[in-house]
């Protein structure tokens, strides 16, 4: 489904993707502008430093050769350390601004993506949805957006510093000396070898570390959800082993990638000190030899003091940059998966006249990893509005699948449903959703009061048309006594309902929107059947302009429907009213005698 | 630079050039401003659930704790801590070995090349020692801090295998998961963190000698410099935490709102919420974005100080140690290594109070997972409990009277027996007791009074495993996990092949469907099996019974989403199954009451009925009365109880 779930690393993929993270960054120029000239400046400050230093030892040295008194050379180290204090602290100053845009700048970025990938998850249809797990959809939209805006700040930005420190610093030392330059240097470029193949190397065990990490995720997520299942079957002994094998096989890959970063880190910070000593050894030769003075000397080591701290950086520069190749990658995927079911660019909105909902030859298969799971084989019927069809079949029947093909969430293989003779691929989506509403069977009820909850297909709505949706829904005597009536919190972590309350409180928040077209997809199969009947005697006057559909395993849900469809195997295999079918005596005859006959038989 | 001096205001500021930029932003994404939200509407959970972020700096009790988990480790630890002062004292040396190069081989009197070539040799070794100690503790620290989370999160996720289930029904699950991830994690940063913190201390003590002995009037008018620091870090640190503080919070709450949309997707699809949820969403990503904006302005604020500060130390060196060489009190090498040595001055200083913050997140964190190890078992294996092999399947309550809270009993005085081979139904009303009294069973809770019997013996005298072991249960609501069909049935019961597994599937009608799908009975089930129908998925948790194969099963009858013929198929399947086994059903169909040798309706945590149906049935009962209503599920009977009482 998404390719990073496969795919070994490729340079290309990942140039592009940190060319599209610097394209974001572009989109902040002044800001940009701003943190580039600081970070440029800081640089150069810092490179100065140095040269003070150097030129404060010089003098004196010189000061101290010739014999001068205190008095004499006061004056020029007074300039020197003020120069040295003024430079210090424009340094800071600098350093800050680099910080703290640089900072702002990641944020914006971050900022941007994050409702880029929320409007993206909204938009992606069910059989994404279906596919991708949960986990993996947070994983990217947290850490892998972080990982992206952990790389503004500590790579974009670092690079142009070191890059000054490094250039300019160069620069300024061949002046002096090349030789002593060279060796100052030397680990330079091995480090930057060092640096570019470790960084494919942890580039890719980050990648796996994040799935193995979220397969461990997954043993402890399943695990604390299904712990009356656990219990049940005493296979605390079974879950634990699977918990360690997932454990196991992460850990295993946290040593090795701390071995390449320890490794890694180690090697750059001892070839950076053989060059200082290379720079000690061969500067003093040329200090007894005459051709360096001792401050230049102490220029060049200042030099390698400063360089130091960006060395070290090189690592989490390289760390940073593989780990927002990967994060880009997991994030731009999801930004770029064309949602399967969108507006076709020549839809219109649904105008419901009629209120005709037509199947035809409609045939649908759902797509999986595996293969093409076969729901729909060619089913054909239609609902006019006042009308009631009534669905029932053995679980796997394909009764579902109409309820969701009816609003769009997946698409037909082949034949068509239509509105009023509108293919609901020709409309906008929007407007197909709110003509046709779905209640279904377990619906989510979100952290928030009760009425927020029924309301949440239309917020503006006033208490009134609330508590009428409820009353149908046979739910407001249960509101009324909650401790806040409408205002009480429900859901994960407020009052938790019962699934028949929860299945009452989906049809209040359906048939508060009075939808064209509705459907009761076993909506009702946690309620009792008392309950049921005063909801649906409730609903008639309500859903009296509705096409209705109601599919149920109950009967006596749908006995009372226009006409009747029995499915199985994703097609209708008897069709008829209630009584028909009974005479008819096939299989929904045998349903309904199973269902209601009482002695023994 | 000047557009971020307004932000020094609250952080809700609306004029804060962040804000200019967010609402620039949001224009342009949306091409319009945002509308008034809606009056009823939210994104993400209304009420604040943030813990506490920062504990105290120290607590022993969790340091105490914590180091139990380190001490496995002792040995290598002492191993880093020894490579981590190797380390620091070669990095120390190396200034001085060039201050000794300069002032005994460059600038003394006869300038040799031997003492500089000795220098070069000293240096070298150092830097060899240097490599060796820094891999070592690099290697060590890491290691060992990834294997006490490792070893932590595996304690906790154990622990949680065996906590009273009255904790895990009222905990959820997710703020569970935090604490075996956020909290687990913030553990090994400090425990990563704590070793470089010896180090930078070391470090530090070793500089401050350094200086004093090479120069201590210099050194001491360095030193002049650290109490202004620690004064200026206390004032920064309070208004600081806050903003960090609050960038923590709102990222919390945008990312609770992210989860939560992604949760409940299909619903947002259906209602088509998704722009009204985008603006409030907006709003939350929004206030995360400045109030992270804000809080780096705190921590970039203090490197201006620090390097001004270093700036007024080093140029004091130059102009009293540039007196002092001249006054001939010094000597110039050791001026040039004052000046490498300030400059490192800093760093250990900045780690060190960072490591505060670390050890207050730690603090809460430790706290926060120790409060879950804290979480008694509640029920405990009896030290001397007997694992029988095998037992007789009887069940025996005998005058049992349970409450899930104090002084609130949902069963009261329940006394009943079950014999080998027989089926007892459980009819009643929801609320009425009938899964308490399964959970009594498998011992899942301790009665409150009375004595729950398993083959004869008292529940509390066996261990909970061997009660597993023979007793079987299928719930309501079928639990499937991410992973094959078959691994699923197989589940617990390791080392079940292939044909048993076909064999149970076949038993409750599941075998055909698994074999048209396109990869049998390897068919990986997505998200918990969200890939099949919740009856589909029913009938695999019931061949998982099947497969763990025990002699005494209960049923919290989970046909209320299988369609009648498949219902039958199971009703048969069962008829065949339970023979020679002990059955205790919670019906909800009247198929499956109709067979069962003797009923108990259950009502308020009574037994207000007990007789076989033909008993029940003649009896003028409640019984009669709710069958001759043409209920089909006898969870209906709910309201009609409560009508015929109030008649």
């Amino acid at each position: 489904m998404l390719d990073s779930e496969q795919k070994i690393v490729d340079l290309r993929t990942s140039a592009n993707v940190i060319a599209r993270i610097l394209r974001m960054a572009l989109a902040h120029p002044v800001r940009m502008a701003i943190a580039g000239t600081a970070t440029l400046a800081a640089g150069v400050v810092q490179l100065l430093v140095p040269r003070f230093i150097g030129d404060a030892v010089d003098h004196i040295f010189a000061l101290l050769a010739s014999g001068a008194t205190w008095d004499e050379g006061r004056g020029g180290l007074l300039v020197a350390a003020v120069i040295l204090f003024a430079a210090s602290s424009l340094r800071g100053l600098l350093l800050m601004l680099h910080t703290q845009q640089g900072e702002v700048i990641g944020q914006a970025i971050a900022y941007r993506l994050r409702l880029r990938y929320y409007v993206a998850l909204q938009r992606l249809s069910y059989s994404f949805h279906d596919r991708v797990h949960t986990g993996d959809l947070m994983t990217r939209g947290l850490l892998d957006i972080e990982g992206v805006r952990y790389f503004i700040n500590q790579a974009v930005l670092r690079i142009i510093y070191l890059g000054v420190l490094l250039g300019a610093g160069a620069y300024l030392l061949m002046r002096t000396d090349v030789v002593l330059s060279a060796i100052a240097l030397s680990f330079v470029p091995v480090v930057a070898w060092l640096a570019s193949s470790s960084r494919l190397r942890l580039r890719e065990m980050w990648y796996q570390l994040q799935r193995r990490m979220s397969v461990l995720t997954r043993v402890m997520d399943e695990n604390l959800t299904g712990i009356r299942v656990v219990r049940a079957f005493s296979s605390q002994p079974h879950e634990m082993g699977k918990f360690d094998r997932a454990s196991q096989r992460a850990y295993r890959l946290v040593e090795r990638r701390v071995r390449v970063r320890v490794n890694h880190g180690t090697w750059m910070t001892f070839l950076y000190y053989l060059a200082m000593g290379g720079v000690l050894v061969v500067g003093g030769l040329q200090v007894l030899g005459g051709t360096l003075s001792v401050g230049q000397l102490t220029e060049f080591l200042a030099f390698m003091t400063i360089l130091q701290q960006p060395v070290r950086q090189i690592g989490n520069l390289v760390n940073a940059t593989a780990r927002a190749s990967s994060s880009g990658q997991r994030v731009f995927e999801v930004l770029d998966h064309e949602p399967d079911i969108a507006d076709r660019p020549t839809a219109t909105p649904l105008k419901v006249d009629r209120g005709l909902l037509r199947f035809d030859e409609v045939r649908f298969a759902y797509p999986t990893d595996d293969g093409q799971v076969p729901a729909l084989a060619g089913v054909s019927f239609q609902v006019a509005r006042g009308q009631t069809v009534g669905i029932v079949g053995p679980p796997g029947a394909g009764k579902s699948t109409i309820a969701h093909l009816v609003a769009r969430f997946y698409d037909v293989d082949g034949g068509s449903i239509s509105i009023d003779g509108a293919d609901v691929r020709d409309v906008t989506l929007a407007s197909l959703r709110r003509a046709v509403g779905v209640i279904q069977q377990d619906s989510f009820v979100f952290t928030a009061s009760v009425e927020t909850n029924v309301a949440y297909g239309d917020p503006w709505a006033v208490r009134e048309r609330i508590t009428h949706a409820t009353s149908s829904a046979q739910l407001s005597s249960y509101i009324d006594r909650l401790p806040m009536q409408y205002r009480t919190l429900v859901g994960e972590r407020g009052v938790s309902l019962s699934g028949g309350q929860r299945q009452r409180l989906a049809i209040a928040r359906g048939v508060m929107l009075k939808p064209a077209v509705v459907v009761f997809d076993d909506s009702t199969a946690a309620v009792d059947a008392g309950t049921e009947q005063r909801i649906r005697r409730a609903l008639r006057e309500q859903t009296a302009d509705c096409a209705t559909i109601i599919i149920a395993h109950r009967l006596s849900s749908l006995m009372h429907a226009d006409r009747i469809l029995f499915m199985d195997g994703g097609r209708i295999v008897e069709e008829g009213s209630h009584d028909e079918l009974v005479a008819e005596g096939g299989r929904y005859a045998a349903l309904f005698e199973l269902q209601t006959r009482k002695a023994d038989s | 630079m000047s557009d971020h001096s307004s932000e020094g205001s609250s952080p809700g500021d609306r004029s804060s050039s962040s804000d200019r930029i967010g609402r620039r932003m949001r224009a342009r994404l949306r091409g319009s401003e945002p509308e008034p939200p809606p009056p009823l509407a939210v994104v993400g959970s209304e009420v604040s659930a943030d813990e506490q972020m920062f504990g105290r700096a120290f607590d022993g009790r969790v340091v105490r704790r914590f180091m139990a988990y380190v001490a496995p480790y002792r040995r290598q630890l002492l191993v880093a801590l020894a490579a981590v002062l190797v380390f620091t004292l070669t990095q120390m040396a190396l200034p001085l070995i060039i201050r000794a190069a300069i002032d005994d081989g460059l600038l003394a009197a006869q300038a040799s090349r031997r003492v500089l070539g000795v220098a070069g040799i000293v240096f070298g070794v150092m830097i060899a020692i240097n490599f060796a100690a820094n891999w070592l503790q690099e290697w060590i620290t890491q290691i060992v801090a990834e294997r006490v989370l490792f070893d932590l999160r595996r304690a906790m996720f154990f622990h949680l295998q065996f906590v009273a289930l009255a904790f895990m029904d009222r905990t959820e699950v997710g703020r569970l998961m935090s604490r075996l991830q956020g909290d687990v994690a913030s553990l090994q940063e400090f425990l990563e963190s704590t070793v470089f913190a010896i180090g930078d201390v070391v470090l530090l003590l070793g500089i401050i000698a350094i200086l004093i002995v090479l120069h201590w009037q210099l050194g001491l008018l360095v030193m002049a410099i650290v109490p202004v620091l620690l004064i200026v870090r206390a004032l920064w640190l309070p208004p600081a935490r806050r903003a960090f503080l609050r960038a923590r919070e709102t990222s919390s709450i945008a990312n609770g709102a992210l989860a939560e949309s992604i949760n409940g997707v299909r619903l947002i699809q259906e209602m088509g919420r998704e722009k009204v949820n985008f603006d409030l969403y907006d709003e939350k990503a929004f206030a995360n974005f400045a109030s992270h904006a804000r809080s780096s302005q705190f921590s970039a604020m203090m490197i201006p100080i620090v390097d001004t500060l270093s700036g007024i130390a080093i140029a004091a060196i130059v102009v009293v140690g540039g007196a002092s060489v001249i006054g001939a009190s010094l000597e110039l090498g050791v001026l040039i290594a004052f000046i490498f040595y300030v400059q490192r001055f800093f760093a250990p200083i900045r780690a060190v109070t960072i490591q505060y913050s670390i050890m207050q997140r730690a603090m809460a964190s430790g706290q926060r997972i120790f409060e879950v190890m804290d979480v008694p078992f509640q029920i405990e294996d009896r030290p001397n409990a007997a694992d029988p092999e095998s037992i007789e399947p009887t069940i025996r309550f005998d005058g049992v009277t349970f409450g899930y809270l104090p002084n609130e009993p949902v069963l009261h005085d329940i006394s009943f027996e079950v014999g080998t081979g027989e089926t007892v139904a459980l009819v009643g009303p929801t609320g009425s007791g009938k899964t308490s009294i399964t959970a009594l069973l498998h011992r899942f809770y301790d009665v409150d009074a009375g004595t729950v019997y398993v083959g004869g013996r008292d529940v509390r005298e066996v261990t909970q495993r061997s009660l597993g072991r023979h007793i079987g249960m299928v719930l309501q609501e079928p639990f499937l996990f991410t992973g094959t069909i078959e691994e699923n049935i197989r589940y617990a019961a390791e080392g079940v092949g292939r044909e048993e597994i076909e064999r149970a599937a076949a038993i409750v009608g599941a075998h055909d469907f698994i074999s048209r799908l396109p990869a049998g009975y390897r068919t990986v089930l997505e998200q918990r099996g969200s890939n099949l129908s919740l009856g589909q998925r029913q009938l695999i948790s019931f061949a998982r019974a099947i497969v763990a194969d025990t002699r005494i099963l209960i049923l919290d009858e989970a046909t209320a989403n299988v369609d009648s013929y498949t219902e039958l198929e199971i009703q048969r399947a069962l008829q065949r199954l339970l023979v020679g086994r002990t059955a205790l059903v919670i019906a909800h169909r009247l198929a499956t009451v109709r067979k069962a040798d003797r009923i108990l309706v259950l009502q308020e945590g009574r037994i207000v009925e007990r007789g076989s149906h033909k008993e029940l049935v003649t009896a003028d009962s409640l019984y009669a009365s709710l069958y001759s209503m043409h209920y089909a599920s006898f969870d209906d009977m709910g309201g009609e109880l409560d009508r015929g009482r109030g008649a």
